[in-house]
């Protein structure tokens, strides 16, 4: 469905090669999305891309559910963008690689209160002509993985093979086989929780406050002028210490100095470490590309994240789901710890799912997913064609 | 349980930090049997009846939970502590919690299986009455396969030689080997009916490599055991 070309000069050989992102319009008129929350949201618009080829049986869909800041682009090259800069998840999506797309059709999608082609905050409000800002409703994960589950309709497909994401993404995953039991094959829930702890919603709520006290936040309409460009950079510094672990830092960054040898002395240098140079680098990169009301909408929809809630207890969330379930942590993840992971998987035996948990080893932290895909694609590439084997037997049973 | 039934001696002679002198390549001195895998495995599912739900604890890679779900359609889960045995039971296509029996498996319900399994691992777990304990929570019946400790030969080599046994296929000394336990089959009822108030239902004592039932002097003949043990709560009618 993607535009996939190659280029000789340009892509390394296990890539998707270019790729474009697609949209779809849902939830038209008179169908709008009714949220949890009690809103009404229409159309809606979903950014997506897809790799590889579908199945005739239509059996080997694989969806991605992307994490807080990512975007529909996880894989391959962009024609006329960056091309040093594939997608988010490239080392772990193409031709061999962990979600094989010599074997499997993958999709992935911008999340619907996102603004990476997404509905959402930044997006016009059909009734007023103007951006949504603040009247945009609050989204839940809920919302995210029902308007994901109408794009894949809209594709043609009923049953996913795979549901796989890291962090918010794993939230999805979870939330996508207690909402469709009967259509997930398997979910693969790395780093994540079933929800958020105490801890996390600390971080998220510095972040909200930073953007929401910086002057040029103007209660959410600053389209068109610079926007809470400061709060915005300072919640993103904050939360990326947060995705790294002391070790990873220390190994990176250590007390180096940034272009000097020596201590200035000078109380308003702010990038006089190299970890404040870096920090401030990311800040500066994120506000080049994400919208703050995004930001604050999304990190709303993870802190209410919360299976037991919504379910009544967690083992109730999956009891009729058939999906094999692989859970995965990291043991220097300080932010979705390995005890959370462990939450989900007694949970899940509780009702006798068919579970599997490795805790793996990574100095990364909470990045870890995105960095050692390898590692991860060890588990991955077994676990997908073990589900997708008995899958097939079963049907031909 | 750092050592994967998967494992081979070839592995572990690829272990840089063991000196050669560690290792015992003739066989002067006794060797405690690694049991012989497939008759274990054998003894193992002939008496595990079709269609029970059976955990594996230490279960490698997976090999004996697969043929417990091909052969006997099982409902089968692993619990294993290495990150290579995980990923092996995982292209085996069986469930498998990563776990460290030393700590307990709080991800696993109470009296979820009617069998738990546990074979060539319970000398190797630093805390073998808790193990036991942990079995007895979450199965109705218990399956564990280990080195007899009262053999003979074992018997003589520390009479006569004054030294401790050592295995062919684990080529350890007494100072890095991952059998931290060794017990005889005497030591093993102890534990098990004396202490955790377990009914043994059958005791398959190894002799020469054959499973020998009903066995005369299996004490001092077997070279390993077989247990069928039940557990103390399914005994009180």
């Amino acid at each position: 469905m993607a535009t996939e070309t190659t280029d000789p000069f340009q892509i390394p050989n296990n890539s998707v090669g270019f790729v474009e992102t697609q949209t779809a319009t849902l939830f038209e008129p008179p169908h709008p999305l009714e949220t949890q929350g009690g809103s009404r949201l229409g159309p809606i618009q979903v950014a997506y891309e897809t790799y590889g080829t579908l199945s005739e049986a239509r059996d080997n869909v694989i969806f991605i559910c992307h994490a807080l800041t990512g975007d529909a682009h996880a894989a391959g090259y962009h024609e006329n963008g960056d091309r040093k800069k594939p997608g988010w998840w490239e080392d772990f999506v193409g031709p061999g690689k962990g979600l094989d797309t010599d074997k499997y059709f993958v999709v992935c999608a911008n999340v619907l209160g996102g603004c990476m082609g997404t509905t959402g905050p930044g997006a016009l409000n059909p009734e007023t002509g103007d951006h949504y800002s603040l009247e945009f409703p609050v989204v839940t994960i809920n919302d995210i993985v029902r308007v994901h589950h109408e794009l894949l309709r809209y594709l043609g497909i009923d049953k996913v093979l795979a549901v796989v994401g890291g962090s918010l993404g794993g939230m999805q995953a979870l939330e996508w086989t207690a909402s469709y039991p009967h259509d997930v094959g398997a979910a693969i829930v790395i780093a994540s929780a079933a929800n958020v702890s105490a801890q996390s919603i600390a971080f998220n709520t510095v972040g909200r406050r930073a953007i929401l006290a910086d002057p040029q936040f103007q209660e959410g309409r600053f389209y068109g002028d610079q926007g809470p460009r400061y709060g915005l950079a300072l919640a993103r510094m904050l939360a990326h210490i947060t995705y790294l672990s002391e070790a990873s830092i220390e190994m990176k960054f250590g007390r180096r100095l940034q272009d000097t040898d020596k201590l200035t002395y000078n109380l308003l240098k702010e990038t006089e470490f190299q970890i404040e140079s870096y920090l401030h680098y990311q800040g500066r990169r994120f506000v080049e590309r994400f919208d703050a009301n995004s930001y604050l909408y999304l990190t709303k929809a993870m802190d209410y994240f919360n299976i037991t809630e919504s379910y009544g207890s967690l083992a109730t969330a999956w009891k009729d789901s058939t999906a094999r379930f692989l859970v995965a942590s990291y043991d220097t993840d300080w932010l979705f710890t390995t005890s959370q992971s462990k939450e989900i998987v007694t949970a899940l035996n509780a009702t006798g799912r068919h579970v599997s948990f490795i805790e793996f080893k990574s100095p990364y932290g909470h990045d870890s997913f995105l960095i050692e895909c390898d590692q991860l694609a060890a588990a991955v590439r077994p676990f997908l064609e073990q589900t997708y084997a008995s899958l097939k037997q079963k049907k031909t049973q | 349980m750092t050592q994967t039934r998967s494992q081979s001696a070839a592995n572990i002679s690829s272990n840089g930090e063991d000196h050669p002198h560690d290792r015992h390549p003739n066989a002067r001195r006794y060797c405690m049997p690694n049991m012989e895998l497939a008759l274990t495995d054998d003894i193992i599912i002939k008496h595990i009846e079709p269609n029970s739900r059976v955990i594996d604890l230490g279960c490698g890679d997976g090999r004996l939970l697969a043929k417990l779900r091909d052969k006997s359609h099982c409902s089968v889960m692993g619990i294993e502590l290495e990150e290579k045995g995980v990923l092996e039971t995982i292209s085996n296509g069986v469930p498998v919690i990563q776990a460290n029996l030393d700590v307990g498996i709080p991800e696993i319900p109470s009296g979820s299986f009617d069998w738990a399994v546990m074979s060539q691992t319970l000398q190797q777990v630093r805390h073998p009455k808790f193990a036991l304990q942990e079995m007895i929570r979450i199965a109705r019946r218990m399956i564990v396969a280990v080195p007899n400790f009262g053999f003979w030969k074992v018997r003589l080599q520390v009479l006569w030689q004054g030294r401790a046994p050592v295995t062919e296929t684990l080529p350890y000394s007494w100072y890095n080997t991952p059998n931290l336990h060794l017990m005889s089959i005497s030591d093993f009822r102890y534990l098990t009916v004396g202490q955790l108030n377990c009914r043994i239902i059958k005791e398959i004592p190894i002799i020469n490599g054959a499973a020998v039932e009903r066995a005369w002097a299996s004490n001092l003949r077997a070279e390993s055991v077989v247990y069928i043990i039940e557990s103390p709560m399914q005994s009180v009618p």
